[in-house]
């Protein structure tokens, strides 16, 4: 009989792939965009040009264009989050605290139900909603195709990963404090804000990592629902897939990343990472 | 006087072409071809002879170019060509040139029907091979002024099959434009009455059908060719375009998406082709198109064969369908554009029972071809002829429509 060999090397054995996937696949396709975005395309032929150059971060710097639709984008991204935290503080506020145990079941359920269905199939739904002949437009209502569609479609898109962490995080908190609070005299608007909303703080932060990078990423639902307007994504997916601007496409996808980095790194700050 | 010189360049063109293929062989050992826009086609071998048919080809096409009975069983000229050389066919379409280009440099398809903002490009790159033209029976019916075009190949050396040619048209819903337009003024006025209901083509060559408008309304401006554009002029065809950027209902590159708008009254005007209108009529929703007098952009596209193709022989048996009698007058008959084949007037007459088809897209009058202005890619020497400025290319040309759409 063999004696069994050390723990760790079994351990090291066991992550290897793991780990092999995390930094050559995943890490590995990042650092592939980062080294691109320093390339060029011959202007004619779009054949990739491999000379470094910082030709691509100028032209994002210098031309006001991008500085725009990144603008729009971030916009878009904070509205989003926004709406959807306005939405979903009551709705998991109520599956958390209000509904009865078999209601509350019902209601998760209810919650996760758009997200069986394809992302595609959603986002089309609601080019029919936003349509000048659709449902919303029998009610009064007609913002067409545009910024105002797109902010409604992306905030129902992502709503349910804003509803479950702050869910997970009500239901964490004790419905003691709520009793408490009443107890000492609070009204309702008061426990909301000084009891409620700082424990519930860290897993809102957590669902809006979903939605705010979630719509910073998002270049399919502006192509439905968007009409003519423009979004990071939109730029990036045109230049690599139209323009055949592999370089720019991925100079310019750089910018979310640093943004995503830096609202990480605020999140930190916040504790929230621990929601997750 | 200027017909006779055009009949002059022409068969200076075909007597080069004679030359070319009569030392055809030996040609192999240059360093490639220049052509007249001052590239020089990289040295890609040319197919010599066919051999067995590889039972396979691989079809990137223009939306309703290659039929297969998927969108309607009614029109299906794909499947005759499956059974004729069991070639079994798989087809993509694409939305734009930019995207074409992009694909065939995958090497995952075998044939391309490229228009002409995308076959030098595609030359250029050497993503496509010269196309031996000894060896497909029915290139002999092509309307000679296709043949041997700048935009199809390079010193006389074909790149391809031609498909065959047409206008952007001038595209309305009758319902709710009234009275019926009759010029681009309707989608470039800064104070249409149909604004946010405008759809535009969403490719920066649409920047083209600015600087054709402009070119008949502010002569000033010097526009001689849409695709010939200098800095100034450049400057002031995204200037209109940003001005109709406001009243747009979206840019379309999708055709299924454009059809569902038209048809659910979200645009009511804009560029369209006559295959989607074909589309939104057979849905029996009001819609009309038209070219309007003062001319338009267009396309005149070729079918070429990837340099990386891996079924070469189905792909020149593809090229020689669709380019005779039958397949080419499916295909244009049911695209609706003028077809390249001579014979496929006769057939689209027979078979289709339409015999003014081709008078109606003036298939053979070569002066009305040259009307239209096609698709070409703009490049830095002015296509116009011009020699003391700079033209702008095709990628400041990308870079102003990403401007436009803000």
């Amino acid at each position: 009989m063999t004696r069994p060999r050390a723990p760790a090397g079994r351990t090291g054995l066991l992550l290897l792939p793991p780990m092999l996937w995390l930094g050559v696949a995943y890490l590995g396709a990042l650092g592939a965009l980062f080294l691109a975005a320093f390339w060029s395309t011959n202007e004619f032929t779009g054949d990739l040009v491999k000379v470094f150059t910082l030709d691509n971060f100028r032209e994002l710097l210098q031309a006001p264009v991008y500085r725009t639709i990144t603008l729009r984008t971030l916009g878009v991204a904070v509205l989003v989050t926004v709406v959807d935290a306005a939405l979903a503080l009551p709705v998991a506020f109520f599956m958390a605290k209000v509904a009865r145990p078999g209601l509350q079941r019902l209601l998760v359920i209810a919650v996760l139900m758009p997200l069986w269905a394809s992302y595609l199939v959603k986002a089309y739904a609601w080019r029919g909603m936003l349509s000048h002949s659709g449902p919303l437009s029998w009610l009064g209502i007609s913002p067409g195709y545009g910024l105002a569609g797109l902010v409604l479609t992306l905030a129902y898109l992502w709503l349910p990963y804003m509803i479950l962490p702050v869910y997970a995080g009500l239901q964490k908190l004790p419905d003691s404090l709520l009793e408490a609070s009443a107890d000492l005299g609070a009204p309702a608007l008061t426990t909301f804000r000084r009891v409620v909303l700082p424990s519930v703080f860290p897993a809102l932060v957590a669902g809006s990592i979903f939605t705010f990078s979630l719509t910073m990423g998002d270049y399919i639902a502006v192509k439905i629902v968007g009409g003519p307007t423009q979004m990071l994504g939109n730029v990036v997916a045109d230049n690599y897939g139209v323009a055949n601007n592999l370089p720019f496409a991925a100079a310019y996808a750089v910018v979310p990343v640093l943004v995503m980095l830096g609202y990480l790194a605020a999140v930190r700050r916040t504790g929230a990472l621990e929601n997750l | 006087m200027k017909h006779s010189r055009k009949l002059v360049a022409l068969a200076a063109v075909a007597a080069l072409s004679l030359t070319v293929a009569g030392c055809g062989s030996s040609d192999s050992g240059d360093n490639g071809k220049k052509a007249a826009s001052g590239f020089t086609a990289p040295d890609v071998p040319m197919a010599k002879k066919l051999g067995t048919l590889e039972g396979a080809v691989s079809i990137l096409a223009w939306p309703g170019y290659a039929e297969d009975g998927s969108n309607d069983p009614k029109t299906d000229w794909v499947t005759p060509f499956e059974k004729d050389t069991g070639c079994q066919a798989t087809v993509k379409y694409f939305g734009t040139s930019d995207e074409a280009v992009n694909l065939i440099k995958t090497g995952d398809y075998d044939v391309v029907s490229a228009s002409g903002d995308a076959t030098l490009r595609l030359i250029a790159g050497g993503d496509v091979a010269p196309v031996n033209t000894d060896l497909l029976t029915n290139y002999a019916d092509i309307r000679s002024f296709l043949k041997d075009q700048p935009y199809n190949s390079v010193d006389g050396q074909m790149y391809g099959m031609p498909q065959g040619w047409g206008a952007n048209l001038l595209t309305y819903n009758p319902d709710v434009v009234k009275p019926a337009p009759t010029s681009w003024s309707s989608v470039f006025d800064a104070s249409s009455p149909y604004a946010g209901k405008i759809t535009p083509y969403d490719s920066p060559i649409y920047i083209a059908d600015a600087a054709l408008y402009l070119m008949n309304t502010k002569p000033d401006l010097g526009i001689k060719n849409p695709y010939a554009l200098d800095k100034d002029q450049l400057a002031a065809a995204v200037d209109l375009l940003k001005t109709q950027r406001g009243q747009v209902s979206e840019y379309w590159s999708d055709y299924l998406k454009q059809q569902q708008a038209f048809e659910s009254g979200d645009s009511v005007i804009g560029t369209s082709w006559q295959f989607i209108v074909n589309l939104i009529e057979a849905d029996k929703k009001p819609i009309k198109g038209f070219l309007p007098d003062e001319g338009s952009t267009g396309w005149s596209d070729t079918w070429m064969i990837s340099s990386k193709s891996k079924h070469p022989n189905c792909a020149y048996a593809w090229l020689d369908y669709i380019g005779g009698p039958e397949g080419n007058a499916a295909s244009a008959y049911y695209f609706g554009e003028a077809p390249a084949s001579a014979k496929a007037c006769d057939v689209i007459a027979t078979t289709d029972k339409d015999t003014t088809f081709c008078d109606v897209f003036h298939a053979g009058d070569e002066a009305y071809a040259k009307k239209i202005w096609y698709w070409t890619t703009p490049v830095s020497a002015c296509l116009d002829g011009r020699t003391k400025v700079k033209c702008t290319t095709y990628a400041d040309w990308t870079q102003a429509w990403t401007a436009i759409k803000g």
